[in-house]
């Protein structure tokens, strides 16, 4: 049996050097020494605000802030002035909930999710509803862990769904969801889409002009980058004649004493001091991940994935979620082992280095979906390798023999 | 032998010990531990100021369901009032277990759902 894919660089990521077998990349990927490199740079050697001093530092700062926007949007397939840096994809969303929704639902509006959102994909809007007189629906989650196209034009042919928002990879089945169809289907029923792409962007090439959303938010601490920067890309129309979100400086054209006027996109969404080092991060993981060349990265990440689902069903009792296709899938598996809480298997498996994620994951609706009060996941990335599942599988059998099972 | 996972610690875990429900009871309380999704719920029948029954039942790790039913058996026979004062320490003493702080809510949902029915307070149990 090989024990190493075609793509072997793990010895990129520092923190990897040790014993350990990472497998939780769903909520948060590991950062190659390139990414690691660059911030630091960037505080030796161009660190000032941007936008406003004409000193070289300065000018230095500024370019390095947008041209990782101008990188961060071509890498995604969607033009800069509507590339906006937000701290999260939680801000993303929320940019969206406060500009966007709150200015235009009303009683009787209502916003179309599903069953499989993150937590991120769903609260934004309950406030929202909450705010406006509008109400939240729900897309359900198939057996075969995937989102049904009928279910949807049966929703939009409500005719009151203003807004679907829809996860573009699930971060608990791995549910890769037909997101340009969605987002199609929406248009023509006059709904606007907004899609989470916070599992998608790491994983897969992804354009997000082709799928033709209206909003497409990520983030990129999943990405190889650092935390504190997420994006949302928007259209234009949209963006220019929505409100603001946040106000402070920066984000305006002019102040009155009463009245203020914006700036040009994208920065009327940019309140306050940038996340430039982090933006100069997130363009070296981005530089990475297209030097690796996103095709690789999805067939590492599918062949991963198909060794992990042929080799969990070895653990007796074990239970897989989620699509077993791999064309509709992503990086992600859960699971559950009978007789170990996932908290359990989480523990066990720490105590030898196999670092998985146990719990609700932020999806508390597909849990409930699911009939149980969690899940243990796997999550993989460019540095996993096939060595790293078969650690998992050693250490859930481990796992198995101290619960005297 | 595990550290944690404890040939008794398994055991309650796998047979709890005055799980159920009491169809007739004085006390209630249900709560969870929302960062994994831990549930339980408590049902006391007091007689003379004491805590003559109880039963629980809920889901999650072995932690938390072997705390539930090794306090069980110590709660039973109890003054409320001395029910009512137990803290973050009592608890841990029960376990016999060195817990870490990542595991410490699971230790303590039970304490926390036996304080919500005799006192009404929600709160997390601390140490003293």
């Amino acid at each position: 049996m090989a024990t190493t894919t075609s793509l072997d660089v793990r010895a990129d990521f520092p923190i990897l050097a040790g014993d350990i077998a990472y497998l939780d990349s769903a909520a948060t990927s590991q950062k190659p020494e390139a990414v690691i490199e660059a911030i630091s740079d960037y505080y030796r050697t161009s660190n000032a605000n941007i936008h406003r001093s004409v000193y070289e530092l300065a000018v230095k700062a500024t370019e390095a802030y947008e041209g990782a926007r101008e990188r961060v949007a071509e890498f995604v397939g969607w033009e800069t002035p509507t590339t906006i840096f937000t701290a999260n994809a939680s801000a993303a969303i929320n940019l969206v909930a406060y500009a966007w929704a709150r200015h235009e639902l009303k009683p009787g509006d209502e916003i179309l999710v599903t069953d499989m959102e993150h937590h991120s994909n769903i609260v934004p809007w309950q406030l929202a509803a909450h705010d406006t007189g509008a109400k939240l629906r729900y897309l359900h989650v198939q057996e075969d862990g995937t989102l049904s196209l009928d279910e949807l034009d049966e929703e939009l042919a409500r005719g009151t769904i203003k807004l679907v928002a829809a996860v573009h990879v699930s971060n608990v089945l791995g549910t890769l969801n037909p997101v340009g169809e969605i987002a199609a289907r929406a248009r023509d029923a006059g709904a606007l889409s907004l899609i989470d792409g916070s599992q998608a962007v790491p994983q897969m090439p992804v354009n997000v002009a082709e799928i033709g959303c209206d909003f497409y938010a990520w983030t990129g601490h999943k990405a190889l980058g650092p935390t504190g920067i997420g994006v949302l890309h928007g259209r234009r129309e949209l963006l220019e004649s929505m409100r603001p979100f946040i106000g402070g400086g920066h984000m305006i054209s002019m102040v009155g004493e009463q009245e203020s006027t914006w700036n040009e996109l994208p920065w009327k969404y940019e309140a306050g001091t940038s996340p430039i080092a982090e933006a100069v991060g997130l363009d070296a993981a981005v530089k990475y991940l297209q030097a690796i060349g996103m095709d690789t990265v999805r067939a590492h990440e599918a062949e991963l994935t198909a060794y992990a689902l042929e080799r969990l069903p070895e653990v007796p009792g074990l239970t897989l979620f989620g699509p077993t296709d791999l064309d509709k899938r992503g990086g992600a598996v859960s699971f559950a082992v009978e007789g170990l809480h996932p908290h359990d298997v989480a523990e066990l498996l720490g105590r030898e280095n196999v670092c998985i994620r146990a719990g609700h994951h932020c999806a508390q609706p597909l849990m409930r979906h699911l009939g149980v009060p969690a899940t243990a996941r796997a999550s993989f990335h460019v540095y996993n390798n096939r060595q790293d599942v078969d650690r998992l599988i050693d250490a859930l059998h481990n796992a198995r023999k101290v619960f005297q099972l | 032998m595990d550290e944690l996972y404890r040939d008794y610690i398994l055991e309650h875990y796998k047979q709890p010990r005055n799980f159920g429900e009491l169809p007739e009871h004085d006390l209630e309380f249900h709560d969870k531990n929302p960062l994994c999704g831990d549930e339980m719920e408590l049902h006391i029948r007091v007689e003379d100021g004491k805590i003559a029954d109880l039963k629980w039942h809920g889901q999650g790790c072995a932690i938390s369901q072997a705390a539930a039913s090794i306090a069980s058996d110590e709660l039973i026979g109890m003054p409320v009032e001395d029910a009512a004062k137990l803290d973050a320490d009592w608890m841990l003493e029960q376990m016999g277990i060195e817990i870490s702080a990542t595991r410490r809510k699971c230790a303590l949902l039970n304490l926390k759902v036996l304080r919500g029915a005799v006192t009404g307070d929600p709160s997390w149990p601390e140490s003293e």
